[in-house]
């Protein structure tokens, strides 16, 4: 696997680590150890992301940082294979 | 994937209750050319386009009629919170009433519920991308005629806000329209279909 989707497969571990604290958190809303694992993961994961982003490109619109091209739109989508 | 945000794209705030309203503007949410129905079209339609200009634009706008929906349904939250019983009798909302008290359910103001037969993943970028740019006009039409039948100013800024987003849309279609045809071959432009056909726009 080469070195964009092994970055990209991390973030979606920590987003599905996030997911599940989130929907445990929506009904436990004072769940201390929860909100301090939800407060970590996010913190791998935004680590990730900024390498990411930097290197491969917006994962959403708002991540596009060159300023002669609209990224957003290269490379392969999500439901094509990589 | 899609992440929620907790917010409105444009805001909705409506003083005062009217349920006949509510019943009218229903329609942009389950009827035929309401905002369900486009999201759906848009992000089924996504994965056979060829080109990545025009999987950007159907992702992007499909997207943004999610957050269509959620205005719509907020517009119908406020028109019908609090009503009495005899409020409910009075404006004819009874027969939505009695299905689904003041719940939001995509049905259209006739009374018929929301279904996917409306819309068409055709599988065809020019078929698509025609399609979208009547759906978009079509969904103009209804709120012109919303526009007509409304006279409360805190209903009609949002309907007013998305009334021109239609007519962006459809404009970015025709450019996507413009970005396929200028790939394609100019004097036939439907010699072939380019998320099937091997080759297709393509010098052999």
């Amino acid at each position: 696997m080469n070195e964009q989707n092994l970055l990209l497969n991390k973030i979606k571990k920590y987003d599905f680590a996030l997911k599940e604290l989130n929907l445990y958190l929506d009904t436990h809303p004072d769940c201390r150890r929860a909100l301090d694992l939800f407060n970590r993961y996010l913190m791998f994961r935004e680590k990730c992301l900024r390498e990411y982003t930097e290197r491969f490109g917006p994962i959403v619109p708002e991540q596009n940082r060159n300023s002669q091209h609209w990224d957003w739109i290269d490379g392969k989508w999500p439901w094509e294979r990589r | 994937m899609w992440q929620y945000e907790k917010k409105l794209q444009y805001p909705v705030n409506i003083k005062n209750t009217n349920p006949k309203m509510a019943k009218i503007i229903m329609s942009q949410l389950g009827a035929a050319d309401g905002e369900l129905g486009a999201s759906l079209r848009y992000l089924n339609q996504r994965y056979s386009m060829p080109y990545n200009e025009v999987k950007g634009l159907l992702t992007d706008i499909g997207t943004e009629e999610l957050a269509h929906v959620e205005m719509i349904s907020a517009i119908l939250y406020q028109l019908t919170k609090g009503l009495s019983i005899d409020e409910i009798k009075r404006s004819g909302f009874d027969t939505y009433f009695v299905d689904h008290t003041t719940g939001i359910y995509p049905v259209a103001a006739s009374g018929v519920p929301f279904t996917v037969a409306y819309f068409q993943s055709k599988g065809d970028i020019i078929t698509d991308l025609h399609e979208n740019m009547a759906a978009e006009q079509k969904a103009r039409t209804t709120y012109d005629n919303i526009l007509r039948l409304c006279d409360d100013p805190d209903v009609r800024d949002p309907i007013r806000f998305l009334r021109e987003r239609e007519i962006v849309h459809f404009q970015r279609f025709g450019e996507a329209l413009r970005i396929t045809q200028d790939k394609l071959n100019s004097k036939n432009f439907y010699a072939c279909n380019p998320s099937y056909d091997v080759n297709c726009g393509k010098k052999k």
